[in-house]
């Protein structure tokens, strides 16, 4: 690499998650005639979120693409459109959504390259909003990472800061599989350094190691990135305290993980998602699987205590986890 | 130009054979079902091959084609090979999606066909995609659903549909009515007479055809084909056919009788066309019973060909889950075997 690559490289610009994720759409529409966005009001209006924002004033309608509301038709147009040759992103305003395109997803998309003994690629990535914090109630806050973490066929990915936000969105993208992106929409507004590099990208499958510490490993996701780094930041002094935001659920990095428990023996999985049958549990059985004898105390878990995401303000706090249950639970074992 | 079509006499005659290989590959692959030969289970497209050979004689090469559960007609009228098609059915490791698909879900996207479908109403949300592809990459092809009578039902198809139709996409969907959807006759699942009426929901074309004659058929899907090119949208074809066998190989058929079954058979497709082929002179008996004589010799070699490929190895069983493998199966494909044999499990 000459000096000046080197120093492009290394150059950052500070934005939000949503501006980063926007910017990895608009790089890759741009690197790559093929690539489209589609879902409901992504277009002139810029997405419910705002996260398409501007597109379609650069790309025009073909290409930042309005759908009726019919979630299974798109997902699985974008499935077929996937298997012949162009490379949808696809929106699902809120991942509750999800529920009514499930049989594409997991019957066409995730199992075609395997029934048909790998005469396809798949190169479609789904973005969609999660999570619990704005009064939205059950059928738009849900989380339902897991369920596609643990399909088959599926990657999953789930940034907590801007820049893991910017590099997974184009490694998905860039992926001839089918990646789905979990956006917590309460850290859209997030800022954070965002490599301005054009080919920077967040490979599938690896962790980041967000804060290096020697006495608890805090593997957090999403949101819980951030108000981890908080608490971690609070107690230096106290407890040395490593958080690691594993960015891509499936593939998981275990090895990351692992190494960090080799070094702290503790472990604290916080993600917001319910308790029973998850991320959690799948973080902790590679643990206990990779690292059991390096174990010193318990594994904790924060996340959702298995309710749905209830409406009233108080409710909804009781349920979310956050900062606190995460130096709660750091609390316990040290 | 398609390799067949029905405006030659070659092309008419093409047609003809392919009815009759459907018809064998099918006889044939429910005889070696019900020995034991096949695995899982197969539904047999026996009395509906002029839908497939009328259509896809309306189709270029390269036009995509998604097909149902009912798929092998479908395969051999799009072109593929029965051999490949016949290893599949027998799990083979040469089979079309090397053992790991079988009769419910033969594909070749190369070759345009995105595969047989094991769900019912999944195929037109896929044609709609690849109709999408075309529109938007200005290819000079047409997708094309196949979907029987009784995903019309289904939530997925009419959201299909209103896609392909809002955006004027270059698709068409051909209903295969044969009447029944398993055991229950198609007016107990519809309220509109024709399936073709729903075309009005969607202000498409709509047209009901007489599939057990494959020359219309054959009309029928070109002029769809026609406007689908030139950017009017797509057409919903309703055939209306018959299969002469249960839904599935070892169907009782409580549901209907024989009588029934024979009124059918009296407008048998492959019948009809063969008389109207020596009628016009295209064709003689003695040169049919030489194209039957050398389909019989296809499938027989087909047969031979299957039982004769390999199983796949069992660490195939971890390939083709991802372009780009992840480490989460690779240690299941990684690890050492002591017998050569598949224990599942722990990677241990
Ligand atoms: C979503 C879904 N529901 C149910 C089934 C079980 N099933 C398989 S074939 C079939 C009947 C389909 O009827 P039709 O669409 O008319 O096709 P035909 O079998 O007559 O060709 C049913 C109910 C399925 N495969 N997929
Ligand atoms: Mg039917």
């Amino acid at each position: 690499m000459t000096a000046q690559a080197e120093l492009e490289a290394d150059q950052t610009e500070t934005m939000t998650v949503r501006e980063a994720i926007r910017e990895a759409l608009r790089e890759e529409m741009r690197r790559d005639e093929d690539v489209y966005v589609m879902g409901e009001d992504v277009g002139r209006f810029g997405g419910v979120l705002e996260v398409t924002g501007d597109l379609f004033e650069e790309f025009g309608e073909e290409r930042v693409r309005d759908t009726p509301i019919a979630e299974a038709g798109f997902v699985g147009a974008a499935t077929g459109a996937a298997a012949t040759g162009t490379r949808p992103v696809v929106e699902i305003m809120f991942s509750d959504f999800m529920g009514v395109s499930m049989e594409q997803t997991m019957n066409q998309m995730a199992k075609m390259r395997y029934m048909f003994g790998g005469k396809t690629e798949m190169p479609v990535t789904v973005r969609t909003t999660e999570g619990g914090g704005m009064g939205a109630a059950s059928q738009h806050s849900g989380t339902v990472h897991a369920w596609i973490a643990h399909f088959p066929g599926l990657k999953a990915v789930a940034p907590g800061t801007a820049a893991s936000a910017k590099g997974l969105t184009k490694a998905a993208i860039r992926s001839d599989d089918p990646v789905f992106i979990f956006e917590n929409k309460m850290i859209y507004e997030r800022e954070g350094e965002v490599p301005t590099d054009e080919d920077f990208t967040v490979p599938l499958g690896e962790a980041s190691v967000e804060r290096e510490g020697a006495d608890v490993t805090v593997v957090a996701t999403q949101r819980l990135v951030g108000e981890s780094l908080d608490v971690a930041a609070d107690l230096e002094g106290d407890v040395s305290v490593e958080v690691i935001d594993p960015q891509s659920l499936y593939p998981l990095d275990t090895d990351t993980i692992t190494d960090s428990i080799g070094k702290t023996g503790r472990l604290v999985v916080a993600d917001e998602s319910p308790l029973s049958y998850g991320i959690h549990a799948e973080v902790a059985t590679r643990v206990v699987e990779n690292a059991f004898y390096s174990l010193d105390a318990p594994i904790q878990r924060v996340g959702t205590p298995d309710t749905h995401m209830p409406f009233s303000p108080p409710l909804e706090q009781e349920v979310l986890p956050d900062g606190d249950g995460v130096r709660a639970a750091i609390e316990r074992i040290t | 130009m398609s390799d067949y079509t029905l405006e030659t006499e070659a092309g008419r005659r093409e047609a003809l054979r392919r009815m009759l290989l459907i018809r064998e590959f099918d006889t044939t692959a429910g005889e070696r079902f019900n020995d034991g030969d096949i695995p899982g289970f197969v539904h047999l497209y026996i009395g509906e091959e002029a839908v497939g050979v009328g259509t896809c004689g309306a189709l270029e090469p390269e036009d995509y084609v998604a097909s149902t559960h009912r798929g092998h007609g479908h395969c051999i009228s799009k072109g593929l090979d029965p051999e490949l098609m016949m290893a599949e059915l027998y799990g083979k490791a040469d089979g079309y999606c090397n053992g790991k698909g079988g009769s419910m879900h033969i594909a070749d996207v190369e070759a345009g066909m995105l595969g047989a479908n094991g769900i019912v109403g999944a195929g037109p949300p896929l044609a709609t995609g690849a109709a999408l592809t075309i529109d938007y990459q200005d290819r000079d092809q047409v997708a094309l659903a196949f979907g029987g009578d009784g995903s019309v039902a289904q939530g997925q198809v009419h959201e299909a549909v209103n896609l392909a139709a809002t955006w004027d996409l270059p698709a068409i969907f051909v209903i295969e009515n044969n009447q029944y959807g398993e055991a229950t006759p198609v007016e107990k699942q519809h309220n509109v007479d024709n399936l073709s009426d729903t075309a009005g929901a969607y202000d498409i074309p709509g047209v009901t055809v007489d599939g057990m004659d494959v020359t219309a058929v054959y009309e029928a899907v070109s002029e769809a084909r026609d406007r689908a090119l030139a950017g009017d949208g797509p057409t919903l074809i309703e055939a209306e056919t018959y299969r002469y066998r249960g839904h599935y190989e070892g169907d009782h058929e409580p549901y209907r009788d024989e009588a029934e079954i024979e009124q059918w058979r009296e407008r048998d497709a492959i019948e009809s066309f063969k008389e109207r082929l020596i009628e016009r002179g295209e064709l003689t008996e003695a040169e049919f019973e030489e194209m039957q004589a050398e389909v019989e010799e296809t499938i027989a070699d087909a047969v031979a060909y299957a039982k004769d490929a390999d199983l796949p190895d069992p660490e195939q069983a971890y390939d083709d889950m991802f372009g780009e493998p992840v480490p989460e199966i690779q240690q299941f494909a990684s690890r050492p075997r002591a017998d050569g044999g598949t224990e599942g499990g722990d990677p241990t």
